[in-house]
């Protein structure tokens, strides 16, 4: 079964139809990207699946669950994380408590043990604090740990909303445009973590505009444009496509 | 039938100048994302500078220009100096900044004059108009006639003049506005000059009716901004609609009800209406964008 | 780094428990305890506000009324049913916390201005209810409470009150610091600073707000039903628009998101109106220029102003 099926999903804004009649899956355990020119729909196609919208018709499924619907912090819960275009970083935390966030669904999240300080939430709260201090590792931000996160750079907080993204364990992880606003050697460390994630077992799906990294990374590739599935396949077939080339990648391949 | 009447008219005199103080918030919102807590400052400098100018013996007519000059005055002055610097700050801050400014205008307001209330009289008598059973104060009157002016030139305003249409520009898009080179901190100035006027109008033509002493805003303040929220924040008609929807209900529920809980009125359709629109009436619903 | 944490929580609960313990001595009076009390009552309803406002990001311009009802409650139950002080005011506090509970849910959807709205009406309605049912209130004219018993020992000096009350700021001040930095204090913050990114992270980020309501609006009540004690007598006015806005403005005074921020907050916002009498009818003027200025030139407010400064004065000597 694959880990993640979409059908026949749409979502109208006004008359505009910004995903359209759109079906695939994504099979569990390898690097899924999805390309198109801007306004193709893929920020939409995420807000759809990890439910921060609710699509004006179709099915989303998780594991052949009906997942449709649910809220983000549900979703949270079944495995499913994701990064944003825009940083939702907690800029009123320092980097290490960003990340400590991320792992809010293992810890003790009851309020008496919060309130009283008991040793038992604080002993959770302790070993979650290393393994964050792992996933910073894991991300080359190690050195930042106590930096406030207003206080760090652009490329910085790109990793650090993956690392955050971790720490929840995520089966499914949803990274929209990583590399994007990052110059060469930035690109090529995000790079590295992806398939340092993938390597994990974890299963991704890449937003990207990178092309170059995203024919190297990706096993699958699915390409939008106008809301519509353009082409699916492999990177070398996506490539091939007189479509795609037509309508995004142009001369440029 | 005749109490009934009775009723609307009282409702409609209160919620005109509630649907003025409200229609001042809204101004100011579109044009800053700032709540005036204020404005019922400047409905009362409105009233006191005419009703103290006028008993010391300066005609009417003199002294309700001179009012609204003064009014206006205090109102660029508190964007000038308070709000401007304050532009960036959290929203809180601003709330804060807003009310301390209340305070302000209203301990001046106890020094300039004093504590005592202070009457107008009525812009043409007193004798009551008999209509339907009820009757009617012509100043009740000289209220709807001045509000329906004040309203419809604010329309014109904002719909038929450029500079007017630049501020509602503003209110959408400030980044936007500012590159088509709109003047935003012009903006801010005539909006506060603008909200400024209208609670003076409201003051001075209240006041007749109400009386007026230096806390005499408070109410009115809280009243208007009531009116700006039902209505939806920004949105002026509705802070028109809003301000009579809860002048009449006060009216309707201490004639009917109890006169004790005519305060409350307000703040418990508001709670109502916000329970079920969290934009309230005619607001516009916000999409979080990502 | 953890020791640092330990360091900025117990530290400064060290120099708190040492300003309160040392700050008698320079009390000349009964008045400077009577003052004093007030200041530590003020800031115990900041720390808990803080816990919303400043770490929860949701406003409230009508924390006055879960004050005012924390003193009602502890006078009627004492008075017309015979509780113990201390019943009483533990009653009261869930009476309130569930009150609090009820509306904290539609309210805490409400964003921005219309939240300050709500609130704000909230403590309108409290305020006039608390005025007009006469029959339990005493109407404007007030209700007088029997003073504090604690334990078989009538609390009734001004000395005594203070040491209570000083006690009662520790706990606060305890309990504020162990929330804000626990996993629910990381998800509230979380969903002030990015609710989306809170959100897609697992974080049911209402059912934090909704928590912090309820933890402020209990602060205020116990703090209400000790003022009522203390002072032997309450009107509906503590309850009353300027009381809640008072509130907030020590909370942002202080600096919002910091716990001794608003201690500070309160004991300047309370001692302020004591300083001003001197300037007689211009108190008021003075006042309202002094906390326009404030935030003004501290948006921040002090305390994490003030810690930048010292900051950008240690970076330029290193």
């Amino acid at each position: 079964m694959s880990l993640l099926t979409v059908e026949a999903l749409s979502k109208e804004f006004g008359g505009v139809h910004a995903v359209q009649d759109l079906s695939f899956a994504v099979e569990a355990g390898a690097i899924h990207s999805i390309i198109g020119p801007n306004g193709a729909g893929k920020t939409t196609l995420f807000n759809l699946i990890t439910g921060l919208y609710a699509p004006s018709s179709g099915r989303v499924r998780l594991d052949g669950r009906d997942i449709t619907g649910l809220r983000p912090d549900h979703l949270a819960a079944l495995g499913m994380s994701r990064t944003f275009q825009n940083l939702q970083i907690f800029f009123n935390m320092t980097a290490m408590e960003n990340v400590m966030v991320g792992a809010h669904l293992q810890l003790d999240r009851r309020f008496w043990p919060s309130l009283l300080r008991l040793p038992g939430m604080v002993r959770r709260d302790r070993a979650c604090r290393d393994s964050c201090a792992q996933l910073l590792d894991f991300v080359g931000l190690s050195a930042y740990a106590e930096a406030e996160a207003a206080a760090m750079s652009y490329g910085a907080l790109k990793r650090l909303e993956i690392a955050r993204a971790l720490a929840a364990r995520p089966r499914l992880l949803l990274l929209d445009e990583p590399a994007a606003g990052l110059n060469a050697t930035e690109s090529r460390e995000i790079d590295a973590v992806i398939k340092k994630v993938a390597a994990q077992g974890v299963t991704v799906v890449l937003v990207e505009h990178d092309m170059k990294m995203v024919m190297g990374i990706s096993d699958h590739i699915l390409a939008l444009d106008y809301g519509r599935k353009l082409a699916e396949g492999s990177p070398a077939q996506v490539r091939a496509n007189p479509d795609v080339i037509a309508a995004y990648l142009g001369a440029h391949v | 039938m005749a109490e009934l009447l009775q009723y609307l008219f009282s409702g409609l005199t209160s919620g005109a100048i509630y649907a003025l103080a409200g229609l001042g918030f809204a101004i100011i919102y579109n044009s800053s994302h700032v709540i005036n807590f204020a404005q019922g400052e400047f409905i009362m400098i409105g009233g006191m500078a005419t009703a103290t100018l006028n008993a010391a013996g300066m005609p009417l007519p003199l002294a309700i220009m001179a009012a609204m000059a003064v009014t206006m005055l205090v109102g660029v002055m508190l964007a000038k100096f308070a709000i401007e610097p304050a532009r960036d700050a959290d929203v809180v801050t601003i709330i804060i900044i807003t009310i301390g400014a209340s305070i302000f205008l209203r301990g001046a307001a106890q020094v300039v004059w004093d504590k005592e209330f202070h009457a107008l009289a009525a812009f043409s008598g007193e004798v009551p108009i008999k209509l339907g059973g009820a009757t009617l104060m012509p100043q009740s009157l000289w209220v709807f006639g001045v509000s329906v002016v004040v309203i419809a030139a604010l329309w014109w305003f904002f719909n038929r003049t450029l500079f007017g249409k630049a501020m509602l520009a503003t209110s959408f898009n400030r980044l936007a506005a500012q590159l088509m080179g709109i003047g935003v901190k012009k903006v801010l100035l005539v909006s506060f000059a603008l909200s400024a006027l209208l609670g003076a109008v409201g003051g001075i033509v209240v006041t007749p009716i109400t009386f007026t002493n230096y806390e005499a805003g408070i109410m009115l303040g809280l009243k208007g901004f009531s009116a700006a929220v039902l209505g939806g924040l920004g949105n002026g008609m509705g802070a028109v609609v809003g301000g009579l929807i809860v002048g009449i209900a006060e009216a309707l529920a201490s004639g009917y009800l109890s006169s004790a809980y005519k305060d409350a009125i307000a703040f418990i359709i508001i709670l109502f209406v916000l329970f079920f629109m969290p934009n309230g009436l005619f607001g516009k619903k916000g999409v979080d964008r990502v | 780094m953890t020791t640092k944490l330990m360091n900025a929580r117990f530290g400064g609960m060290a120099v708190l428990s040492l300003v309160l313990a040392l700050a008698p001595l320079g009390f000349a009076n009964a008045y400077y305890y009577d003052v004093a009390v007030t200041v530590l009552f003020n800031a115990v309803i900041c720390v808990g506000l803080n816990l919303l406002i400043g770490y929860g990001g949701q406003i409230s311009l009508g924390h006055g009324a879960f004050f005012a009802l924390g003193a009602y409650g502890s006078a009627i139950a004492t008075s017309r049913w015979g509780f113990a002080p201390l019943t009483a005011m533990a009653a009261s506090a869930v009476i309130v916390g569930l009150a609090a509970f009820v509306v904290a849910r539609p309210i805490l959807r409400l964003k921005g201005h219309y939240l300050a709205m709500a609130t704000l009406g909230i403590g309108m309605i409290v305020h006039i209810v608390l005025k007009t049912e006469a029959h339990w209130t005493g109407g404007p004219d007030g209700l007088s409470v029997d003073p504090l018993v604690v334990a078989g020992i009538t609390v009734a000096t001004d000395r005594q009150w203070y040491w209570l009350s000083a006690a009662v700021l520790m706990l606060a001040v305890w309990l504020a610091l162990n929330i804000v930095q626990s996993p629910v204090g990381r998800a509230l913050r979380a969903g002030h600073g990015a609710e989306i990114g809170a959100r897609v992270v697992g974080i049911d980020t209402t059912h934090y707000k909704v928590l912090m309501f309820v933890v402020s609006a209990v602060f205020a009540s116990v703090v209400g039903s000790l003022f009522a004690h203390k002072n032997g007598f309450i009107t509906p006015d503590i309850a009353s628009f300027h009381r809640s806005i008072e509130l907030v403005t020590m909370v942002v005074l202080g600096g919002m998101a910091s716990i001794f921020g608003s201690v500070i907050g309160a004991l300047i916002l309370t001692l302020l109106p004591q300083m001003l009498t001197a300037f007689d009818d211009y108190e008021a003027m003075v006042f309202g220029a002094i906390m326009m200025g404030t935030m003004i030139f501290m948006p921040k407010g002090l305390l994490p102003s003030l810690r930048v400064a010292v900051k950008k004065k240690l970076g330029q000597r290193s």
